[in-house]
């Protein structure tokens, strides 16, 4: 992190592309921040069975698959989502490994999110709104990696 | 300013975020002292579920919702556990209304006790939980399991919607609600109520045997 950019392009054009890139991507984490913060203060305080008038919810939340141990996954979501953040904003200030983690970061969240779809689609039978807009959320970020303009790659 | 500002930008994010979490924690627990409730008698009528001995040193209270997956992961634990100590165990309905079946279930269990039947009825709920909770016709199901129990099926079904049953679980939830029960499960254990982190098979047993070595009498 403490590399600090060198401007490659001389033009404002690419540094604009990559501030509005970065700034998008930084407003989705924040709102994945958010929802995994709710969702985590919701478990701490034994509410976890309390989610949206959905009994799927609480059927995917109050399982065991929603835990690390005594740790909550929305708690590691938080943290992940706001890791995903803090890059987003260094690499909007110019910090060229902040972009690098930012890529590593967004394909570890996108491979979990595969592994929770599955886990309620085929081992509990039952989806959980909450973690359906964070998977909306982690394939937006995902999305906007992906189709990236070229020279913002590293 | 240009350097610094990103840094301001992450902490500030940082710090308001664990801020409205401890806000939305604390709003969630107002009071730091636990819940409390007068211990529950057993009566002669047999409207309270109560396993184990009367003068136990140890009372646990449970309110409880059939459809609610963490009460039923809860339920087996608990069983072993009141084998072992042979501590007082009494469940009350609670039945969220988020769960659309939960009443139903708690109506079944209700009538499968009025035939004496109440805690095999409540064992065999938890179990089948996830086949009867996606089910758009849990009380086929219901009644199905009532035979399994070798129960009178046709005072089964009319007990099912019976006032005096419904009375029952509406006196049970007005309890837990009068107490503060906002989830479930909620246990008391010697009338206080256990901390929501505490309501699993790992720190329970540890609970109850430290109660218990206490010697400490449930009043």
């Amino acid at each position: 992190m403490k590399s600090k950019a060198v401007a490659t392009s001389t033009s404002s054009g690419p540094s604009r592309v990559r501030t509005i890139f970065y700034t998008i991507a930084a407003l989705i984490a924040l709102v994945g921040v958010a929802e995994a913060t709710y969702l985590t203060v919701m478990f701490l305080s034994g509410e976890t069975a309390v989610c949206g008038g959905s009994s799927d919810c609480s059927q995917v939340l109050g399982s065991a698959y929603a835990k690390i141990g005594p740790v909550p996954l929305s708690a590691l979501g938080a943290l992940a989502y706001f890791s995903v953040f803090s890059f987003a904003i260094f690499a909007v200030f110019g910090y060229v490994l902040a972009r690098r983690f930012f890529n590593w970061a967004v394909l570890a969240m996108f491979c979990m999110t595969l592994w929770l779809l599955y886990v309620q689609a085929f081992r509990l039978h039952a989806f959980c709104r909450y973690c359906l807009f964070s998977a909306a959320l982690i394939f937006l970020l995902t999305g906007l990696v992906v189709a990236r303009p070229s020279g913002e790659r590293t | 300013m240009k350097r610094t500002l990103p840094f301001i930008i992450v902490i500030g994010v940082g710090l308001i975020t664990l801020g409205s979490a401890t806000y939305f924690y604390k709003t969630k627990h107002p009071g730091s002292a636990p819940l409390k409730i007068a211990r529950t008698e057993t009566d002669a009528g047999g409207t309270v579920h109560v396993l184990g001995p009367e003068k136990a040193a140890v009372t646990i209270e449970e309110f409880g919702d059939f459809q609610c997956p963490p009460c039923g992961r809860l339920c087996e634990p608990l069983n072993e556990l009141q084998k072992k100590y042979n501590f007082r165990l009494v469940y009350r309905n609670f039945p969220l209304p988020m769960h659309p079946h939960a009443r139903e279930a708690a109506c079944a269990a209700e009538a499968a006790g009025k035939q004496g039947k109440f805690w095999q009825m409540h064992d065999l709920l938890f179990k089948e939980q996830a086949v009867w909770s996606h089910s758009t016709e849990p009380k086929a199901l219901f009644n199905a399991y009532a035979g399994m129990l070798q129960l009178d099926l046709s005072r089964f079904r009319s007990d099912l919607e019976s006032p005096e049953v419904l009375e029952k679980i509406d006196k049970d939830q007005q309890r837990g609600t009068e107490i503060g029960v906002k989830t479930t499960p909620t246990l008391f254990l010697n009338n206080e109520a256990v901390a929501p982190e505490n309501t699993n098979s790992d720190k329970l047993p540890e609970m109850v045997e430290n109660m218990i070595k206490g010697n400490k009498p449930s009043s």
